[in-house]
C-alpha cells in the first residue's frame, strides 16, 4: 500500500469534497468534521511520504497512472507522478496548512458565507487536490489542467465574499486566464517540436536533437515563464493579488495567501531546473538572466515601498507577499544551487510566516472591527495571545533569528554574493529595513497606544472580557491555528540546516 | 490604456509568430509531433492493446484517464462555484407557485419538443455508449443529455424541469458521476494495480485484460456523462434565473 | 524588394498559414480582454482567445492524407460476407500493419477536449461573477464601477 501513497494524498480530499456536496447545505457541522478528517488523513499520509522518500533506497517515487510502462520505444505513454523530497515537502505544507485552516474556519464559516458552508468546504478540498496534483505531476498538460482546477476554485472562493470581492475576483479571472493560456501556448510549442508531453521525455528529446537554440524553444520558455509569473503575481503582473486576497472572506484569505503563489514558484523552479535544464536557462547567450534579476529587484523594492504606504493591514500584507515573490524569483535565477535551494527553502518559510500573519490580522480585524493599522492600538495589553503570534510572524518577515525568515534571507544573500549579483543583496537588505520600519511602527502602537474602540458591546458580567475595554480574546479554535503557525515558523528556523541539506542534495541531483 | 494594450498585443503576437519559422508546415506527416514515437504508438497499437478502435476515446479514457478525471472535476467545480457565487437561498424554499409561474414557450414549441425530446435523449445515450466505435463518449453524450433538459426547461417552463431534475438531484448526480470515475480507479487500487490500471480488473469482468480495459472505459465514460448532464442543467438554471431558480427565461 | 516579400510570403506564410491565422485571432481576443471597458466584452475576448488556442492545437495534428483517428472495420465485414476467403481475410486485417499516415494525430484532439471543457467552465464561472457584480453595482462598465467605489462616489 505504501507505494500508492502519492495518489492517496490526492484521493482523500477528493472523496471528502464529494461527501461534503452529498451531505448538503443543511448540515454544516458534519461538513466541517468531514473536511477536518479528510485533510488530517491527507497530512498524515504526506508526512509518511516524506519519510519514505528520505530513506535511501527510494529517492524518488515514480508512479505511473494506469500502469502504462514506457511502451513507445522508451517514451512514456501515460501520465506519471514524480515525488522527490522537494515535492513531498511542499505537499506536506499544503495539506497541513489546509488542515490547520479548517480548524480556524470552524467559527467563521457560518458568519462569512451564509448558508453555503458545504460549498465552501467542497471548494477548499478541491483546491488542495489541485495544489497537491500540481506539485506531484510529471506531465506538462496535466499541469495545465491542475493549474486551472486551482484557479477556478480560487475564483469561486474569492467571489463568495462581499461585492468588492466579486469585482476583484473578476479581475483575477481575466488575468489568471491570460496566464494559464500563455502556459498552454508554451506547452503547445514544445509539443510541436518534441512530440511528447512528459517532462522527462521533453528534456530528452530536446537534448537528443539539440533543439536548444531554435526560436520556438526560446519562445516556449518565455511564454511558460510569463504564464507562471502571472499566476504567482510577479511584479508587474501582480495587479490581481492585493485586491483579491484583501477582500476575500477571511478563512479563504488565510488559506490562499500562504499557498497559491508559493506552489507557482515551485512550478517555476521545476520548469527551469527539470524541463529546460541548467545549461539552457543560465547560459550567457541569453540576455534574460540579468533582466530577470533586475525585475526581481524592482519587485522587491516596489513591494516593500507599496506595503509601507498602506494603512490597511491586509493590503499591507499582500504587498509584502509580492516582495517575497520577488525574493524567490531572484533567488532561483541567480545561477547557483545555493540560490535555488534558498528560494525553495523560502517557499516553506514564507508559507509559514504568511499563514501566521494572515490569521493574526484576520483575528484582529474581526475583534476590533477596523482593518486599518490604527486597530492595533494598545493591543498588547488587551489581546496578548494574538499579539504574540503576530510578533513571531513579524520578526520572521523582518528576518531575525531564530525564525525561519532569518535563515532564508541568509541563504539567499549568500547565494547572491556567490553569484556576484550585488543589486539583489542590496534589495534584500533594503526590504528587511522597510519591513522593520513597518512592523516596529505597529509594535509601538500596540504597546503604547490608546485602546481602539470595541466592536461588540459586552455586558460587565462577561467574565472573558477585560473590564475596561471589552475586547476579549477569540475562542481557542482560532488561537490554536495561530499558535501552530507561529510554532512552525520557529520550528522551520531551528531545523533549517537539515532541511537545507535535503533541498540542496535534491537540487544537485536535478541539476546534473 | 488602449495604446498600452495595442503595444502589448503587438509584442506578444510578434514573439509568437517569430517561432513559426521552424514549425512544420500544415499537414506535414513527417513533423515531430505527428511522426513522434508517442503518436505512432497511439495509432498503431491502441486497438491491439485495448480493443477500442476509436483512438481518441482510448487515449482520453485509458492512457490519459487521470487527466480526464480532473477534467470532470473541473466541470464539477464550475457547477458548484456558480451555485456558491450566485445562488440566493432565501425565499426559494417556498413551494412552487403554479399560478404565477411561467409556462415556458407557446403551444407549438411545447408540442414539437414533446415529440423530439425522447429521440434526443436516446441519441445522447447512444453517443455515450458508442464512443468506442464512432466519435462520441462521455462529454459529448452528457452535453446532449443536459441540453435536452434545458430544452425541456425552455419549452415547458423551469418549474416543470425542476420537478424532474431538482437542485438536490443535480448535485447528487454530479457527485455520483465523479464517484463512479474515482471509485473505479480505487477498485483497481484495491485489486492490486495502480490507480486507473484497468487491466487488473479482468478478474471480475468477463473477458481478458484487454476487454477489461474496453469495459472500464465504458463505465468511466458513463460516470463522466452523469456529471456533465447534471452540471449543464445546473449551470443553465442558475445563470438564467440569477440564482433564484424561480422563474425561467 | 518585391521578390523578397514574395519569397517571404511563399516560404513562411503560405505553408504555415494556420499558425498565422490562429495567432492573429488570439491577439484579437487578447486585445479585447485587456482594453475593453465592459465586463461582458472582456469575457467575449476571453472566449475568442481560448478558442483560437484550441484551433491552434488541433491544426497541429492534421495530416495531408489522414482521415479521422478511428480505425474502421468496414473492410473486414465485407470480407466475412465473401465466404471462402473470410477466415484468412479477417485474420489478415487483424494483424494488419496500420498505416499511421492514414490517420490524423489523436493526441491534440484529446488535449483539446480537455481544454474546451476548461474554457466552458471558466466562462460559466465568470458569467456568474459578472451577474453578481451587476446585482451589487447596477452596471457592467468597469469605469462606472470604479467610480462608485471611490470614497467620493455615491452608491
Amino acid at each position: 500500500m505504501t507505494e500508492h501513497f502519492p495518489i492517496l494524498i490526492l484521493l482523500v480530499p477528493l472523496f471528502g469534497a464529494l461527501i461534503v456536496v452529498l451531505l448538503g447545505r443543511e448540515r454544516p457541522e458534519q461538513c466541517w468534521v468531514t473536511s477536518l478528517v479528510s485533510l488530517g488523513i491527507s497530512s498524515i499520509i504526506s508526512l509518511f511520504t516524506i519519510i519514505i522518500v528520505l530513506s535511501d533506497k527510494v529517492q524518488t517515487i515514480r508512479y505511473r497512472m494506469g500502469g502504462w510502462e514506457p511502451e513507445a520505444n522508451g517514451y512514456e505513454v501515460g501520465i506519471e507522478l514524480r515525488v522527490d523530497i522537494l515535492a513531498a515537502l511542499v505537499v506536506f505544507a499544503v495539506t497541513f496548512v489546509g488542515f490547520v485552516n479548517t480548524i480556524y474556519s470552524k467559527t467563521r464559516a457560518e458568519a462569512e458565507v451564509q448558508g453555503k458552508v458545504s460549498f465552501f468546504y467542497a471548494l477548499i478540498q478541491l483546491l488542495i487536490v489541485g495544489l497537491c496534483g500540481i506539485v506531484m505531476t510529471n506531465d506538462a498538460f496535466n499541469l495545465y489542467v491542475l493549474i486551472e482546477i486551482t484557479s477556478l476554485t480560487s475564483y469561486a472562493l474569492i467571489a463568495m465574499g462581499n461585492r468588492r470581492a466579486a469585482l476583484s475576483s473578476f479581475n483575477y479571472v481575466i488575468m489568471g486566464t491570460i496566464g494559464a493560456s500563455f502556459y498552454l501556448l508554451g506547452v503547445g510549442y514544445l509539443y510541436i517540436k518534441t512530440g511528447t508531453l512528459n517532462i522527462d521525455d521533453i528534456r530528452m528529446v530536446l537534448g537528443n536533437n539539440d533543439l536548444w537554440e531554435h526560436q520556438s524553444i526560446i519562445v516556449a520558455f518565455i511564454f511558460i515563464m510569463l504564464g507562471v509569473w502571472t499566476k504567482m503575481a510577479f511584479f508587474p503582473l501582480h495587479g490581481w493579488l492585493p485586491n483579491a486576497y484583501a477582500y476575500a472572506p477571511s478563512m479563504t484569505g488565510t488559506f490562499m495567501a500562504p499557498l497559491m503563489t508559493k506552489v507557482m514558484v515551485y512550478v517555476m523552479i521545476r520548469v527551469m531546473v527539470w524541463l529546460f535544464g541548467w545549461d539552457f536557462v543560465y547560459s550567457d547567450q541569453h540576455v534574460w538572466r540579468e533582466l530577470v534579476i533586475w525585475m526581481a529587484v524592482i519587485a522587491i523594492v516596489a513591494g516593500s515601498l507599496l506595503a509601507l504606504a498602506r494603512t490597511d493591514i491586509k493590503k499591507m500584507l499582500t504587498y509584502l507577499i509580492i516582495a517575497e515573490v520577488g525574493y524567490m524569483v531572484g533567488g532561483a535565477w541567480l545561477g547557483n544551487v545555493t540560490g535555488q535551494a534558498g528560494a525553495f527553502y523560502h517557499i516553506l518559510s514564507d508559507a509559514a510566516m504568511t499563514f501566521c500573519l494572515f490569521i493574526a490580522a484576520s483575528i484582529i480585524v474581526l475583534r476590533v472591527g477596523d482593518s486599518r493599522v490604527s486597530a492595533f492600538d494598545g493591543l498588547f495589553r488587551k489581546m496578548p495571545l494574538t499579539m504574540i503570534g503576530f510578533t513571531v510572524g513579524a520578526l520572521s518577515m523582518i528576518g531575525l533569528p531564530p525564525t525561519c525568515g532569518f535563515f532564508s534571507k541568509w541563504y539567499l544573500i549568500s547565494g547572491g554574493m556567490k553569484a556576484g549579483q550585488w543589486e539583489y543583496v542590496c534589495a534584500l537588505i533594503f526590504s528587511s529595513l522597510v519591513n522593520a520600519i513597518i512592523f516596529f511602527r505597529i509594535f509601538e502602537r500596540a504597546y503604547f497606544g490608546k485602546i481602539a474602540g470595541v466592536k461588540e458591546d459586552l455586558s460587565p458580567s462577561d467574565s472573558d472580557a477585560n473590564p475596561d475595554t471589552g475586547i476579549k480574546e477569540v475562542p481557542w479554535s482560532m488561537l490554536v491555528p495561530l499558535f501552530i503557525a507561529s510554532g512552525s515558523v520557529l520550528l522551520l528556523g531551528i531545523m533549517n540546516r537539515t532541511l537545507f541539506e535535503w533541498i540542496q542534495t535534491a537540487l544537485e541531483v536535478m541539476n546534473t | 490604456m488602449k495604446l498600452f494594450g495595442l503595444i502589448a498585443v503587438f509584442i506578444v503576437g510578434v514573439l509568437l509568430l517569430s517561432a513559426t519559422q521552424d514549425f512544420p508546415s500544415w499537414g506535414n506527416p513527417r513533423s515531430a509531433a505527428s511522426d513522434g514515437e508517442v503518436s505512432s504508438f497511439y495509432i498503431e497499437k491502441t486497438e491491439a492493446v485495448t480493443k477500442v478502435p476509436n483512438m481518441v476515446t482510448a487515449v482520453l479514457a485509458d492512457f490519459r484517464g487521470y487527466d480526464t478525471m480532473f477534467e470532470t472535476v473541473v466541470i464539477f467545480i464550475a457547477g458548484i462555484g456558480i451555485i456558491a457565487v450566485l445562488r440566493n437561498f432565501e425565499g426559494s424554499d417556498s413551494s412552487i407557485d403554479y399560478d404565477n409561474d411561467d409556462n415556458g414557450a407557446g403551444l407549438l414549441a411545447r408540442f414539437t419538443c414533446s415529440l423530439i425530446l425522447p429521440f434526443i435523449q436516446i441519441f445522447a445515450l447512444y453517443v455515450v455508449a458508442h464512443g468506442h466505435h464512432s466519435p462520441g463518449g462521455g462529454f459529448q453524450g452528457g452535453v446532449m443529455l443536459g441540453a435536452s433538459y434545458i430544452l425541456l426547461a425552455l419549452a415547458f417552463g423551469l418549474s416543470k424541469a425542476k420537478r424532474i431534475f431538482s437542485e438536490r438531484r443535480t448535485m447528487i448526480f454530479a457527485a455520483v458521476g465523479i464517484f463512479i470515475y474515482v471509485g473505479w480507479g480505487v477498485l483497481c487500487l484495491l485489486l492490486g494495480g495502480e490507480f486507473l490500471n484497468y487491466s487488473v480488473l479482468d478478474s471480475i469482468l468477463p473477458g481478458d485484460a484487454m476487454m477489461a480495459r474496453s469495459y472500464s472505459m465504458l463505465v468511466v465514460e458513463i460516470g463522466v456523462a452523469f456529471t456533465v448532464t447534471a452540471i449543464m442543467f445546473s449551470m443553465y438554471s442558475n445563470l438564467s434565473t440569477r440564482g433564484r431558480l424561480s422563474k425561467g427565461l | 524588394m518585391d521578390p523578397i516579400i514574395a519569397n517571404f510570403i511563399e516560404e513562411n506564410i503560405v505553408p504555415k498559414f494556420n499558425y498565422w491565422i490562429y495567432v492573429i485571432l488570439m491577439m484579437i481576443g487578447l486585445y479585447a480582454m485587456i482594453t475593453k471597458n465592459n465586463l461582458i466584452k472582456k469575457l467575449i475576448g476571453m472566449a475568442i482567445f481560448q478558442t483560437a488556442i484550441i484551433l491552434f492545437y488541433v491544426s497541429i495534428g492534421v495530416k495531408e492524407a489522414g482521415g479521422i483517428p478511428i480505425i474502421s472495420h468496414h473492410g473486414s465485414e465485407h470480407h466475412q460476407e465473401a465466404g471462402a476467403h473470410s477466415e484468412a481475410g479477417s485474420e489478415n486485417l487483424k494483424h494488419n500493419i496500420i498505416d499511421k499516415d492514414k490517420y490524423a494525430n489523436p493526441l491534440p484532439h484529446v488535449l483539446m477536449l480537455t481544454a474546451i471543457v476548461v474554457g466552458v467552465s471558466t466562462l460559466g464561472l465568470a458569467l456568474a461573477i459578472s451577474q453578481r457584480i451587476h446585482k451589487s453595482f447596477g452596471t457592467l462598465e468597469e469605469d462606472e464601477i470604479l467610480n462608485k467605489l471611490r470614497p467620493g462616489g455615491h452608491d
